[in-house]
């Protein structure tokens, strides 16, 4: 017989205190919301220290508006059945997604090992990607006002290039930019990976880019590509980081569905291909110097 | 002959350390794979692009295929050009500016401008300037052009004068660490911007262009040298290209003067 527990007097019946606890998965929940507040915060602080950087970084981002002046003034363009105004909102949302899918984690993750600050980061109860994934979002949080500032400098001297005014799509076109921001992060962060077999993985990422800029369609949409190059470009990651969100976002003939589907896919693959590489990686882990 | 003897001096030198930094990287031979295996990926990418530009017909700004071909080639030696000296000399200016290893620099018996923009060089840089060469030359004679004697050499100057403005616009943007400290993204932007180069100048709307010209001379870079190979530069447009040159070197030596009246070295 247990007599009933007073309301208001402290408890030491184990059963009962584990009712007032908050459930467990309410208490992960909110440990990991304050850890993801805590990294993004930091992190976010320590890029305003780079602003300078971020704002230079940035303005090498106008590659899609001189692309766009080459375009609009070439009779392929008009050829390839893409009016002006198309090729103008194209661009203006390339320039937009780009600056949102730009990934540098190896670089980071490289020094990082080259230096020895590996070994405390291996030591902490988080796994490590997620602080790479935080500086990312943390930087792209400082890009956002420098964005918009080129985003208005494209519009003020392209009026056309305002997007159809359709919310959901453009919501959606976020959504995939942001899906295109982290098919191009485990990419690279598989590349990343191998710095634990070869310290200099970066020079392994200066091929990668090779296709990002040419297949990604930075230089020019998809649509004027000819028709077995586009579809060969199509079944690659590369499209997704930057053409399908920039498409969706200006409007172009393009499922949203399409869209995700493809993205999700390759998530798909990335993800376990990831931490397969991960786990053989981390194996060979030796501190630099030891 | 005070001179003479000056320049043989830093010739000398010169020839001792681009031998050691020759044997230096010929530890990382791997590089040279992957370099290669870029070079020829990004060449074939940019073909590729320029080619969509030229689908059923169509011309670039009034320019044919393949003297589009020989601008391509001519940007291409030109970035061969700053991975092989004005990329490893000048990133190494900006660190030695940030660690203030500079001040050994400026202790040297050598001229301080020569010391750090040709300290050393990267043979991987090596394959992309010859293939652009390659490139050019194979579009020069494709677009039907019979390049005589005068007309190559005069390209060449243009080449010339083109890599000096390369390298000033390169050298000015990194001595200005010595005010900014770190800059070293500010080269990135200008590697970027260089990217402009790869169509002739003529394809772009003409606010453009007049900035090509003047502010950023992108287009002595390569439309110029691309006109002079072709045969058909203009007297004015050559001369405008050597005069800029100069501008464009006067001014590097100027502004390093300035930096350095203002250098106070690392955490002072």
């Amino acid at each position: 017989m247990r007599p009933p527990a007073r309301a208001g007097a402290p408890s030491t019946d184990p059963a009962a205190q584990q009712l007032r606890r908050p459930p467990a998965l309410v208490r992960r929940c909110r440990a990991a919301w304050r850890i993801t507040r805590a990294l993004l915060g930091s992190q976010y602080a320590l890029m305003l220290e780079y602003r300078a950087e971020i704002v230079l970084w940035a303005l090498s981002g106008l590659m899609p508006l001189l692309m766009y002046s080459l375009w609009s003034g070439a009779p392929a363009g008009a050829a390839a059945g893409l009016s002006p105004q198309q090729f103008a909102r194209y661009f203006l949302a390339a320039l937009v997604v780009r600056q949102f899918t730009v990934v540098w984690v190896v670089y980071a993750f490289e020094e990082d090992n080259l230096l020895g600050r590996l070994s405390p980061l291996l030591l902490q109860p988080l796994p490590l990607i997620w602080r790479y994934v935080a500086a990312h979002l943390a930087e792209q949080l400082t890009r956002l006002p420098f964005v918009a500032g080129m985003a208005l400098v494209f519009v003020a001297l392209v009026p056309a290039a305002l997007p159809p005014a359709d919310p959901l799509r453009l919501l959606l076109a976020l959504l995939a930019m942001h899906l295109g921001f982290w098919i191009s992060f485990l990419i690279q962060y598989a590349i990343t990976m191998l710095c634990f077999w070869n310290e200099r993985a970066s020079a392994l990422e200066r091929l990668l880019t090779i296709p990002i800029l040419f297949l990604s369609g930075l230089l020019a949409p998809l649509d004027v590509f000819p028709a077995a190059v586009r579809n060969l470009a199509l079944h690659t990651p590369f499209p997704a980081i930057l053409y399908l969100p920039a498409q969706l976002a200006s409007g172009g003939p393009i499922a949203a569905g399409a869209v995700f589907a493809n993205g999700l896919f390759w998530l798909a693959l990335l993800v376990p291909l990831n931490m397969l590489l991960w786990k053989a990686g981390i194996r060979r882990y030796a501190a630099m110097g030891a | 002959m005070a001179l003479l003897a000056a320049a043989r001096r830093h010739l000398c030198t010169l020839r001792r350390f681009w031998s050691s930094s020759l044997a230096a990287q010929m530890e990382y031979r791997i590089n040279l794979l992957i370099e290669l295996l870029a070079v020829l990926g990004s060449l074939a990418g940019s073909v590729f692009t320029l080619s969509l530009f030229y689908g059923h017909g169509q011309q670039l700004g009034g320019w044919s295929w393949e003297s589009a071909l020989v601008v391509l080639g001519l940007h291409t030696l030109m970035d061969g050009v700053a991975s092989t000296l004005l990329r490893p000399n000048l990133g190494e200016l900006v660190k030695q500016v940030q660690n203030g290893s500079l001040d050994f620099v400026l202790l040297k018996p050598i001229d301080s401008q020569v010391w750090v923009s040709l300290r050393t060089w990267s043979p991987w840089g090596l394959p992309e300037i010859a293939l652009g060469v390659i490139l050019a030359l194979l579009g020069t004679i494709r677009s039907g052009a019979r390049p005589h004697p005068t007309a190559l050499l005069l390209a060449l100057v243009m080449v010339a004068s083109g890599v000096l403005i390369l390298y000033s616009l390169w050298f000015m943007l990194a001595a200005t660490s010595i005010w900014f400290v770190k800059v070293w993204n500010a080269t990135e932007v200008l590697r970027s911007l260089l990217g402009v180069g790869r169509y002739p100048v003529a394809a772009y709307p003409p606010g453009l262009r007049l900035l090509f010209t003047t502010l950023l001379p992108i287009a002595f870079l390569t439309t110029v040298p691309a006109e002079a190979l072709l045969g058909r530069a203009e007297p004015l447009w050559m001369l405008a290209s050597v005069l800029v040159a100069s501008l464009a070197l006067a001014a590097s030596r100027l502004l390093w003067q300035q930096a350095l009246r203002h250098y106070t070295s690392a955490s002072s």
